[in-house]
Formats: C-alpha cells, structure tokens, sequence
C-alpha cells in the first residue's frame, strides 16, 4: 500500500464521505467514481472518458500505477497456489468436476492424483458429493480451471464437517500469519482445513466442532470491526494469552506463514508470496489483520 | 395491473393539487431496501416500496444450464420475474404468462447493458424476482431490488440501475403511480437509468401522451430514478459499511416538492 501501515480505523460514519484517494478503506459502489489522480485502471474499475469508476462494490486500493477495487462479496474468484475445498460435482473417464464455488466448475485430472488410476476407474476414487482438498494450478485465458490433489496437505476429506464463510472473510479467519485459526484450532480441539474459496473443513469433538462454527459466524458479522480477536477468544473461553503478532500492525507480507502448521499439519495457510506475483494486483492480503 | 372493476373512475387529483395519497406530482411513494436479505443466494435485496413488496436473488455467475444456452465470449444475463399467487386481491394464476415473460425480459435486457459480461465467459447470472405484494410499479421495484442483488452478488457492472415509472393522471404527469392511478390514469411509462452516464436502459410505455407530456415525463423519471439511486447505494453502504454494524437499513424517501 502506498499509503503506509494503516493508521487504525477510522471514526464512524466516514465510510460514505467522498474524500476518495487520501486514505484507505474506502467503500466504493459501482458506478462511483475513484479520485485517483495518474492511476491507471485495475481490476473492479473502469475508465470512461479519462475518470475511473468502481465496477463492483468493495475497497479502494491505490496500488501504483493502477488504482483497484477489492471486492467484498461475491463468488470466490480462483488464483493460482490457492488452496480450496471442492466437491466433485461431476465424474468422467479421466477426470472429475468440483465445485470450488468458483464461477465455473474446475476439472481435476486422473494424472493430477496421487493415485495410479486406470481409464474409467474414476469413480472408484471420488463419487459425486465427496469433498477434496485441491490447489489450483493455473486459470487459462478460457476461464479453464486447472486444480491438483497432488502437494502436501491435498487429498480427499474423509470425516469431519464442512462449513462455508464468504471468501472476503477468509483472511480474517486465518488471521495473521494464521494467528485467528491456531486460536480457534487450540482452544476447540478441532483440526480445521481452510479453504480459500471459504469452504472450511472441521473435524475434532461435537462440541468442537459447535463452537468453531460459533466462532466463524462472529468472524463473519464482526469480521469488519475492530478487536475481533478478544471478541472470539471470549467466545471460545480463553483469556488474557495475545495470540501470535495479534497486535502488529504492519501487514505481513505472505499471508501465509505457516504459524499453524506445526500443530495441525493439515491446516495450510495458502502459500504466501503474493509479491511475487508480480504485475498482477491481487492484493488478496490486503484484509490480513488480526484486530 | 390487476381487473378494472365496474366502478366510476376516481378523482386522481384533487382540488389542492394533491394525490389521492396526499402526494405531489413529483413525490415518490415511501421506499426502504434492505440488502443481502437472504443468505444462500450470492447476492440478495428486498425492497418495499409504497405497498409493493419485492424479493430479488442473484446467483452466479455459475455454470450454464442447459449447457446449449452457454456463450463462450461473455456470461449470459438470465431473468425470471415473477407474481405470487397472492401479491394481487384476485388470487394471481401461479407460473408463467406473458406479461411476466416480457417483464423478465426487458429487465435481463436492462442489466445485460451494465454488466461486464465478457469478464466470465461460459456462465450464466441469474436474477430471480419475486413480488410478494404488489401495487403498480413493480417491474421497476424489481429492477431496484435486482441491481442492489447484483452489486451485493459482487457482479461487475457499469452502475447501479434506479427505476420508476411516470405516469399521466388526471391530465397531469405525475411520479411513480400507485394502483388506483395506474388503473384508472391516462398512461404509464417506467423507465431505467445508468447514473453514471445518463442512459436509459428500459423505457415503455402504456397510454397515450403526446410529445411535450412525454418530454416532461422523462424529464421527472430521470429526476426521480437519482433519489432511488440514493437510496440504493444508501442499503448497499449500511450493509458493506466498515465501521458502525447499526443494523437500521431503512431509509425511507421524502421527496419535498
């Protein structure tokens, strides 16, 4: 962000103020013009005669030389190294259809497996409502999703629960560096797989399994406020003990340092090193802070 | 909309200039939205407005079904309006018929216009309205509630899309008609309107006008669609707003002559 480390948020009723481009967390419709003086636009704009105009609701990120809009709903729009949680939707000879809640469905390959599997012998592997976890690979310039269960922490689901979250909010539910999910992980005893397309996979005691969900829904309507950490660890009964970097305030680069990965190998925070992505303005890190 | 009965037809306007709901000429019914209504569509609104009660859902884009339908350059806008049995006094026929065709047509139209379509090849957008209650004005209700649905689906579209009918009542040109003034007036006309490049989007008419009343008209149909406008962004701001969770989404419209 070129504006800096964020100043903490701002007083109430600011959000609808016009005062575009002098500082972030603006909430902007579409169709309203973006103030963005030599910005050039990014995704969720568009430009008609020289002025700049949101095209889908959400935040404003100036991000030289290209002025975007960071979406606050919508569908999960699938990036590569994302790790998701599907469920097969369709089977064919060699390959399978998930549902990612992605637009389209994403085919996976037999030869995307870890298994050897023989033409027409999908079906004995994955049936239509079975769960996976996959990373995508890449999008092709068709919308073609390309996912594979072959890594580290893919595979099928067996067990557990789903739960679903809108994709915006899913940084929150890691948390920095996965200081949110370690939380909820510990205090409910659960194993939990995050998803970036806000499917979440949760498995552990009933109980547990209660009150991850309890959590998730406090992340999701207060996932905008402010001391949401204090709010879900009350929830879950702990007290005091600040969790991992909950107070930083400079945005950890890789949204994913693996904090959590050494009590629940399966819970992989998306791997992170967006800024190598280079040219594209993802900026997916961009709601990536604990309070 | 809805049977004109056998009655004398109303006095639309009375002597003090006023209508037979004590609005002006200019003023809109009372109009409240309420976004993100429902929780299993991607993006949802309701909106009351005067006695029209309308639903709208917004899911995609997804996948294309029948597979036929699919276009390989851009997404395709798909838009079922529809009645419920009881939105009417006269218990509606449940289902399709043409009048609920067209209107479903028009609108996909409409918002074909404004959505970004070739951003999601190979889907499909689908707008569903359902109007619970109505009272003249509800294909503009439902483009109200459709657009806030869209924009909370996360859709990309050029603008928002405020609409409202004008009428001639009377022998006047008059704002947003309500039943009795739809029935028994001279002419219907409700419009759509891009803000943000003063285009519109949807226009029909019903009845007879001549040029001058049809200028005029459309004159007070765009003045009118910018207060909606308002309102809309103001239901999408008090859903998305980052700082104060007040959950008072109702923001009802005076409009002073």
């Amino acid at each position: 962000m070129p504006h800096g480390h964020r100043p903490g948020r701002r007083g109430p009723g600011r959000e609808g103020a016009p005062s575009h481009g002098t500082s972030d967390r603006i909430l902007v419709l579409p169709g309203e013009e973006i103030a963005a003086r030599g910005l050039q636009p990014g995704t969720g704009t568009y430009r008609v005669n020289g002025h700049i105009y949101a095209s889908v609701l959400g935040l404003v990120q100036p991000r030289p030389p290209f002025v975007r809009v960071a979406p606050l709903s919508g569908r999960y729009i699938p990036k590569a190294r994302d790790l998701v949680i599907g469920i097969v939707t369709d089977v064919q000879g060699t390959f399978w259809l998930l549902d990612i809640g992605a637009p389209r469905w994403a085919p996976l390959h037999m030869t995307g497996t870890p298994w050897k599997i023989d033409f027409g012998e999908t079906e004995q592997y994955l049936k239509v409502g079975d769960a996976v976890v996959v990373s995508v690979e890449q999008i092709e310039n068709t919308g073609r999703i390309g996912v594979t269960m072959i890594g580290d922490g893919l595979g099928k689901l067996e067990g557990g629960t789903l739960a679903t979250i809108s994709p915006a909010k899913i940084p929150r539910v890691i948390g920095k560096g996965g200081s949110m999910i370690q939380t909820i992980q510990q205090a409910t005893r659960c194993e939990v797989v995050v998803g970036q397309n806000g499917r979440l996979w949760i498995d552990g005691p009933d109980e547990g399994i209660l009150r991850v969900r309890e959590a998730l829904r406090l992340v999701e309507t207060e996932g905008q406020r402010r001391g949401l950490t204090e709010k879900v660890q009350s929830l879950l009964g702990i007290s005091g003990r600040p969790p991992v970097g909950a107070r930083e305030t400079e945005r950890s680069p890789g949204r994913g340092s693996p904090a959590g990965e050494e009590h629940e190998p399966r819970h992989r925070p998306p791997l992170g090193e967006d800024a190598a992505g280079g040219s594209e303005m993802d900026g997916d890190n961009s709601e990536q802070d604990g309070n | 909309m809805g049977s004109v009965g056998a009655k004398e037809v109303p006095q639309l306007i009375g002597p003090d200039g006023r209508r037979i709901d004590g609005r002006q000429l200019d003023e809109l019914r009372p109009l409240r939205i309420v976004a993100g209504a429902l929780h299993r569509a991607d993006g949802s609104a309701f909106v009351e407005w005067g006695a029209n009660k309308v639903m709208a859902a917004v899911y995609g884009p997804r996948e294309v079904h029948p597979r036929h339908l699919q276009q390989n350059n851009k997404a395709i806008v798909q838009c079922r309006y529809n009645m419920a049995a009881f939105s009417v006094d006269e218990r509606k026929r449940p289902g399709l018929d043409r009048r609920s065709q067209e209107i479903s047509k028009v609108i996909a139209e409409a918002f074909e216009s404004v959505i970004f379509a070739e951003e999601y090849p190979r889907t499909s957008i689908d707008i569903y309205i359902e109007v619970l209650q109505a009272n003249a004005g509800t294909r503009c209700a439902g483009l109200v509630a459709a657009s806030v649905a869209l924009a909370d689906a996360g859709i990309p579209m050029v603008d928002l899309l405020p609409a409202v009918a004008v009428g001639k009542i009377g022998g006047q040109i008059a704002l947003d008609l309500r039943k009795e003034e739809d029935n028994f007036g001279e002419a219907d006309l409700p419009m759509a309107l891009v803000p943000q490049s003063g285009r519109l989007v949807l226009l029909q008419m019903e009845g007879h006008m001549n040029r001058e009343e049809l200028s005029r008209s459309l004159d007070l149909g765009v003045v009118g669609c910018r207060k909606i406008y308002d309102v809309m962004k103001q239901a999408l701001r008090d859903r998305y707003s980052v700082t104060p969770a007040a959950p008072a989404p109702s923001v009802p419209t005076e409009a002073p002559a």
